[in-house]
């Protein structure tokens, strides 16, 4: 996994890992620990299109629901089925393993914010 | 994703409804120390979790669980006819219980909805303590003086001056037997050592303690379907109780549990919560708590005639339900009824509190639905997010402990 400090981030409290013209998204680790345990994941099929700012998916933890956007516009190249078999990988490793889909995108969006934003943002 | 909101149990009772400022347990230092999260639960700031609901869940009906519920409002009865001012302003007879017995009642409107679910302890000959939701602590403090006010009675809100803390799961007694500092009241100890008084100590019956020289009820009562103990003390020494509880139960697994574990630990046990499954709009009879108004009782009583003609014959009533899959069905998703002649779904009730059972596996959830939908193994639909998925009514409670 990447340094956090080398990630882009979202208001919707999503990171982005970009590679070339794919992005590797999750939530953060605020994120995750706010929603609690995570119990339930839904992804986007692969070859799926999406639009930055549309639900694409769900993760759902004992106490309650959030609600995954699309960051970008795009493909979704690849989703994280290990996640969907083992949500709990969201909380464990939010950054990591518990990362949710791949899009192969177009642009990127000229709102994404970097670490130090994203962190004065939650305030941590 | 979204902000993460919570959409049952703990988390999301209107900070309006509660006290215009943001209190604070006597207990709180300590729970930001452990790595607390915190909800806002009726004006309170309480611990949501400490480190996983899931794993605080487990630890309760595997071990035990430490739990901070100095939110919850202590109102006290005292006088020569506490007892029948009970019996006037609740739908139980609270004159009939023992001292040290307690008794889970019901707080009625004029109408016959419910204004609060409580729990009743009789503390001595004239004297009473009723133990309201913490949102709804002003309401019942106001209702009982204004409904014994007749009586020779005085009633004390004493909810600031009471701490409460909870140890639930099948080590609780042990943990108990182990902690330092806890004694009988040498009053209440006719000869038997605390432990064997501890260990007999009935469900919903209570034991005058002492924690090091402070005076502590001990109730064995709950709210998670396991064994298990309250105990109120005065804030002043919760903390020094708290630390001695968790020395004593950490090597037999006690955690502390937040109260979005208690809030699945509940729905488990079929549990119904104050502001989901119960309301003002709500009769008893409706709630499947038609046992706890006690229409045979020989005096009057606030919302005894509403009681005795009954909620309308058509009224919803409440279910358990059992899904499949992971999906839970959250509280206000609508629940429909497929109707095979003419193909189409009817909706037919609402869900009042879900989530997917730690213990169980499995989507489990209350609902409120029409009568003729209400028989077990009647299949339905949940709408969850757009789709009707396949639920199935069935008994409560969802888990019930293995009894010894």
């Amino acid at each position: 996994m990447a340094a956090e400090q080398d990630l882009k981030y979202t208001a919707e409290h999503e990171w982005l890992l970009v590679e070339g013209d794919v992005a590797t998204v999750g939530i953060t680790a605020y994120a995750a620990e706010k929603l609690g345990d995570v119990v339930f994941v839904e992804l986007p099929e692969e070859g799926s299109d999406v639009t930055a700012g549309r639900v694409v998916g769900e993760i759902e933890s004992t106490k309650s629901v959030g609600e995954l956007f699309a960051p970008v516009d795009g493909v979704v190249a690849e989703a994280n089925s290990a996640v969907v078999d083992a949500p709990e990988l969201v909380n464990s490793d939010p950054f990591g393993e518990g990362w949710l889909v791949k899009v192969r995108f177009t642009a990127l969006p000229d709102n994404l914010l970097s670490h130090d934003e994203y962190a004065a943002l939650t305030g941590e | 994703m979204s902000s993460p909101h919570s959409d049952n149990g703990s988390s999301d009772t209107p900070s309006t409804e509660g006290p215009p400022q943001e209190r604070t347990s006597p207990l709180h230092e300590t729970h930001t120390a452990a790595g607390a999260s915190f909800t806002d639960f009726a004006g309170w700031q309480m611990p949501v979790r400490y480190s996983s609901d899931l794993a605080e869940h487990h630890a309760v009906r595997t071990a035990a669980g430490l739990f901070d519920l100095s939110h919850m409002g202590e109102i006290v009865l005292i006088g020569p006819e506490a007892g029948a001012a009970l019996d006037y302003a609740l739908a139980g007879k609270l004159s009939a219980i023992a001292i040290d017995q307690a008794k889970y009642s019901l707080l009625l409107s004029r109408s016959g909805g419910i204004v609060d679910d409580l729990v009743v302890y009789r503390t001595g000959e004239d004297r009473y303590m009723v133990v309201a939701n913490a949102s709804n602590r002003e309401a019942v403090a106001q209702e009982l003086r204004d409904r014994t006010a007749p009586f020779d009675v005085e009633v004390f809100d004493e909810s600031d001056d009471i701490a409460l803390i909870a140890v639930q799961g099948p080590a609780a007694l042990s943990i108990l037997l182990a902690t330092d500092g806890l004694a009988a009241d040498e009053g209440a100890l006719d000869g038997e050592d605390f432990g064997e008084r501890l260990s007999a100590l009935k469900y919903y019956w209570s034991l005058p303690a002492l924690f090091q020289t402070h005076p502590v009820l001990i109730a064995r009562t709950g709210y998670t379907g396991e064994d298990g103990f309250e105990l109120y003390i005065a804030p002043d020494n919760a903390r020094a109780l708290w630390d001695a509880l968790i020395e004593a139960g950490t090597e037999q697994g006690l955690v502390p549990a937040g109260l979005a574990s208690r809030d699945t630990l509940r729905l488990e046990a079929g549990m119904p919560l104050y502001g989901h499954e119960l309301g003002l709009d709500t009769m008893p009879a409706q709630a499947g708590l038609g046992r706890v108004v006690n229409l045979a009782k020989d005096t009057d009583f606030i919302g005894r005639a509403a009681s005795e003609e009954g909620p309308h014959p058509e009224a919803w009533v409440l279910v358990g339900l059992t899904g499949e899959g992971k999906r839970a069905a959250r509280a206000g998703y609508p629940v429909y009824a497929h109707d095979d002649t003419t193909g189409q779904d009817a909706e037919v009730g609402v869900v009042t509190s879900g989530a997917l059972s730690p213990t169980l596996g499995v989507p489990i959830a209350m609902a409120y639905v029409a009568p003729r939908f209400a028989r077990e193994n009647t299949p339905l639909l949940v709408d969850v997010r757009g789709t009707r998925l396949p639920f199935t009514v069935t008994a409560l409670p969802f888990y019930s402990r293995k009894k010894r």
